[in-house]
């Protein structure tokens, strides 16, 4: 038994000597996102093991168990700085708590660059690739106001928002819909301080099916005649729109959304989804690893997009019913580049 | 010889004497009503304390109903509108399902926390089974049932063969199931118009009749059937108390004969079973079939459980309450949307009923 251990443990560390050798040739990259089974991350780490393979580097990818989960995604940090990672790309599942830690990893002289969801501060990372979330929200909003024309000032809008922490991907959505829309925002840090009357209310979805239904009933027994619905992402839009479909209203509602997942896009072309604002993940994990290895080779560090504080990665307006004024590609268009 | 008898005699009748006297010492002092019934002297809250203990549903049935009054005179005529009360129903349908499920585990002194992973499994299994291989839509209901019969069936053999605990091991299984329901779906939503396009039957639950202005979906009226029958099952038939006698005292039902590990294992099944259906009236609910629905259902039908007054160390509780329960969360979730309060309320309001819930069921067993 002792001989059978000992023999075992001798190969084990064989293995790792091995594979530590093998990893110091190529410059190792983390990628940490915030769980393995929403499509958004699974593009995203496909994005990135496609760059890692073509660029010749080591990708070693870590997760969260659950959206929220911080515990695992510190421990990842760890394991990287004691494998000599030069990057480490990640959605933080909580962009304040998990600032001690990427400290450590920069101290430890890794670049760490913030995928999707910015660090709060946002300068806790060396940099941030992100959709412009506000920018994604106000395109909807021009788009939903656009088509109701002169009815817009009278309209009933449900706001169906992620949930009740008001984290920064929920608020810079909620708040760029409205500023789209015409509505005063006033503080556009937070979700909920308006005083426009047009809005009927504001419920959290989960940012999924059974929440958008959930949230969708109940806004409409708040006021039936609720004609505009902002949505966190598209799962929730599809939920509002069951809703709406089982109390006849499904032909005369703008439902608006966010992300560009193709069963959302499919949504668009069946008419399920007016519009949606469609972000690119593949994108922003295959640019993060690009940086990573520039820095790697040169030490330069990326560069925000002008008059933003993090590197845009882009947006599009997908709809099949393109208003004047605001940019926009077909659903059509928008299966080709879908993700998810 | 004789004396020391007779003198013992003397000391024990002198005795008797003196307890008798005692006694009648007491009696007098009592006024000589020593035969009247102890009832007539119970404070109000012993009283209660009784009431409840005879009728485990009558406490959350109170709170029900307090919160009925309570959102009606707020928010008004909305709230109690037939319409908004179905669609309370509606919305507490799924949990409700998987609350049948999981009263039986508790009953038993077990807890089941695969519940909700078992029920996006199974509705992942109909969905591809229906739309992706082609499957007559009943064959493919059919399916995901039997998958919920296998699940069930695993987790019973963890628990009677191995001897492992219930929390453990639907710790263990809620992540493989999870996980399974990933690899199988490849974390792809089954669209809304996929299914009715070819397995509308899958979305039968989500249709509904009107009756005098409330909208009752199938999906309801489904759970609603299925707590009669559960009820029937634990009440009026041998199974029924075989299943309250494992979850009292299994020592003791195993020497009046009860086969506990068989009682066990058919209730796991059963509950297995009991989440496939909650996975048709989920598919019926949302439409689409998502691997990423139903995440804290597990935790959701514990609290409708708790809440309706079902007791976690098993043996006591009735199946109606966990209706209650379901319904006594959706009203205060539906009434405090309705006000316009802050969602977090929402969550704080659930873990107070939750905390008093369960402080109540620890009063009341104490007797």
């Amino acid at each position: 038994m002792k001989l059978k251990s000992l023999a075992m443990a001798v190969l084990a560390s064989a293995c790792v000597v091995t594979s530590a050798v093998q990893a110091a040739d190529k410059p190792v990259v983390g990628l940490i996102t915030k769980t393995n089974t929403n499509p958004f991350f699974v593009k995203m780490r496909e994005g990135a093991t496609e760059m890692a393979n073509a660029m010749d580097m080591d990708l070693r990818t870590f997760s969260g168990k659950f959206d929220g989960d911080n515990q695992s995604q510190v421990q990842a940090i760890e394991n990287l700085i004691a494998s000599g990672a030069k990057g480490i790309l990640i959605t933080p599942s909580d962009p304040e708590a998990i600032v001690p830690a990427v400290e450590r990893a920069r101290a430890a002289g890794i670049l760490v660059i913030a995928l999707d969801t910015p660090l709060s501060p946002a300068d806790a990372a060396d940099a941030t690739f992100a959709t412009d979330n506000f920018k994604a929200g106000e395109l909807i909003g021009q788009w939903a106001a656009a088509q109701l024309g002169d009815k817009a000032k009278d309209a009933r809008i449900a706001m169906l928002d992620l949930n009740a922490s008001q984290i920064t991907v929920d608020v810079a959505r909620d708040q760029g819909f409205l500023k789209g829309f015409g509505v005063d925002v006033g503080n556009a840090e937070r979700i909920g301080d308006e005083k426009d009357a047009r809005i009927v209310g504001h419920d959290v979805t989960q940012g999924a099916e059974e929440g958008g239904r959930r949230a969708m009933e109940n806004l409409l027994q708040r006021d039936p005649k609720i004609n505009v619905v902002y949505t966190i992402n598209e799962p929730a839009a599809a939920g509002a729109y069951e809703a709406l479909r089982a109390v006849g209203r499904d032909k005369d509602v703008l439902v608006v959304s966010v992300d560009g997942g193709c069963p959302g896009v499919s949504n668009v072309r069946d008419g399920v989804i007016g519009a949606t604002s469609m972000q690119f993940p593949l994108q922003m994990a295959a640019k993060g690893v690009e940086a990573v290895l520039e820095y790697a080779k040169t030490g330069k560090k990326p560069q925000a997009s002008e008059g933003l504080d993090f590197v845009n990665t882009g947006v599009d307006l997908i709809t099949d019913k393109p208003v004047p004024g605001v940019p926009s590609k077909t659903s059509k268009e928008g299966l080709g580049l879908c993700w998810g | 010889m004789t004396t020391t008898t007779t003198s013992g005699m003397a000391g024990v009748s002198m005795a008797v004497d003196n307890r008798i006297a005692e006694h009648e010492r007491v009696a007098d002092a009592a006024g000589g009503k020593v035969a009247s019934f102890t009832v007539e002297h119970l404070s109000p809250l012993e009283r209660a304390h009784r009431f409840f203990h005879a009728n485990p549903v009558a406490a959350p049935a109170i709170v029900l109903l307090l919160a009925l009054l309570g959102f009606s005179l707020v928010i008004g005529e909305r709230f109690l509108d037939p319409f908004n009360l179905s669609l309370i129903l509606q919305q507490v349908t799924i949990i409700g399902i998987l609350g049948i499920a999981q009263t039986l585990i508790i009953l038993t002194a077990g807890i089941d926390l695969s519940v909700g992973a078992i029920m996006v499994l199974t509705s992942v299994i109909m969905g591809k089974m229906a739309v992706d291989v082609g499957m007559p839509p009943v064959v493919a209901l059919m399916a995901g049932m039997l998958a919920g019969a296998v699940t069930g069936y695993i987790n019973g053999l963890l628990v009677t063969q191995f001897r492992l605990p219930p929390f453990i091991v639907t710790l263990g299984t809620w992540n493989i199931f999870f996980a399974l329901n990933l690899w199988y779906s490849q974390s792809e939503t089954i669209r809304s118009k996929a299914i009715a396009d070819t397995a509308p039957l899958l979305q039968w639950t989500g249709q509904s009749v009107e009756i005098f202005g409330a909208r009752l979906t199938y999906g309801s009226l489904l759970m609603l059937v299925l707590f009669a029958a559960v009820w029937y099952a634990l009440n009026r038939t041998p199974w029924g108390k075989h299943v309250y006698a494992t979850g009292d005292d299994p020592a003791a039902a195993n020497l009046a004969g009860i086969r506990t590990n068989r009682v066990l294992l058919s209730v796991y099944v059963v509950a297995g079973v009991i989440c496939a259906i909650g996975a048709w009236a989920l598919i019926g609910r949302i439409g689409s079939v998502s691997p990423q629905a139903g995440m804290t259902a597990n935790l959701d039908s514990i609290t409708a459980v708790v809440i309706g007054g079902c007791s976690l160390f098993g043996g006591r509780g009735a199946i109606w309450g966990t209706l209650v329960g379901a319904l006594v969360v959706g009203v205060f979730r539906n009434g405090l949307a309705l006000a316009g309060v802050d969602v977090l309320w929402q969550e704080f309001t659930v873990g107070l009923l939750i905390i008093v819930a369960v402080g109540m069921d620890q009063w009341i067993r104490k007797v």
